[in-house]
């Protein structure tokens, strides 16, 4: 028994156990980190067929952010599991009498179908100098350029709408309407009022204490100037 | 030597696993939207295990688009998912019938 045949059932019996636990644990919290734990089981099965930038992507894009994202969701609602597992006895034959049949359907055909080790025989493994994620971007870049652009549209679409989905912004928040204030113009904002030259003894006084007070200001602020002026040449 | 139809095997059973979880768990959408999930990763190791025996980096393109693809449908998902919470105060697939179809 080779080193890679202990790898690979192990690390596939790791991933049927997770699996079925994330199918029957009662908490969604410990089904998510069963889930976790089957990616993480996968991608090494995924390293064991030479696709190591898809294993390490597995991890870092599905571990790392969907689960992630998956667990805060799950932590932040206030789920009563007990409810939602009603009818789980009840229903477990029927699934498993399901999934028993529609496994024993895929065995059939994969035992008995063209996937023998005649057909698809195992191909010796690359040297150390194989570079597979050189390989996938150059593939990626000429043949299936197009894909590779609309997967990022697909990226975008989900970005939006997410954040349309659960955006609670305030309804009548106090925002520029750029295409008013663009609009506006000098006469609905100015009312020119034409008038009599009329001035009363009252207004001429006011004028007069007002000049005063405007050239006590200003040499006040002549003096300000001074000082600072001799303050800079010390 | 581990052989092709050993990893298709081993996905088989993951499919399985995931049909069986729609079955019993159809009233907790998060737990059906993990089981989709489960799902996604068998059928990427089918696709990553003939793109090995057959030698064909395409089969490993099309994993890479299944993953963004997936990742997409998890975040608006979730996203859906945050909104029913907010305005039934349950994920309850089955008392989800508002619209009466």
């Amino acid at each position: 028994m080779s080193f890679q045949v202990i790898v690979f059932y192990s690390f596939a019996a790791w991933v049927i156990f997770s699996a079925l636990m994330v199918i029957t644990s009662k908490n969604s919290v410990k089904a998510a980190l069963f889930l976790v734990l089957t990616f993480a089981s996968m991608s090494a099965v995924w390293l064991l067929l030479e696709a190591e930038f898809l294993a390490l992507s597995l991890i870092v894009v599905y571990v790392g952010a969907v689960m992630v994202l998956l667990l805060f969701v799950v932590m932040m609602m206030d789920i009563d599991y007990a409810a939602l597992r009603q009818g789980f006895v009840k229903k477990l034959p029927f699934a498993v009498i399901i999934s028993f049949g529609f496994f024993a359907l895929l065995y059939f055909f994969i035992t008995h179908g063209e996937f023998s080790a005649e057909n698809y025989a195992a191909p010796a493994p690359r040297d150390a100098s194989y570079s597979n994620i050189k390989e996938l971007g150059r593939i990626l870049y000429t043949d299936y350029f197009i894909a590779f652009e609309t997967a990022a549209v697909i990226l975008l679409v989900a970005i939006i709408s997410a954040i349309a989905l659960t955006f609670r912004g305030r309804k009548h928040r106090k925002a520029q309407v750029i295409s008013k204030q663009l609009a506006a113009n000098k006469k609905n904002r100015l009312k020119i009022v034409s008038m009599d030259a009329v001035v009363s003894e009252e207004a001429i006084e006011n004028n007069e204490t007002v000049e005063d007070n405007e050239v006590v200001e200003d040499n006040e602020a002549v003096e300000d100037k001074i000082t600072e002026k001799v303050g800079e040449e010390k | 030597m581990i052989e092709l139809s050993d990893y298709l095997l081993l996905s088989a059973i993951l499919f399985a696993i995931s049909v069986a979880g729609i079955i019993i768990n159809r009233k907790n959408v998060i737990t059906l939207l993990m089981c989709i999930e489960l799902m996604l990763l068998a059928v990427n190791t089918n696709f990553i295990a003939f793109s090995h025996f057959l030698q064909d980096p395409a089969g490993q393109v099309f994993v890479f688009f299944i993953l963004t693809v997936a990742a997409a449908e998890a975040a608006i998902g979730l996203a859906i998912i945050v909104v029913l919470f907010r305005n039934r105060a349950t994920i309850d697939v089955e008392k989800l019938n508002q619209l009466k179809g």
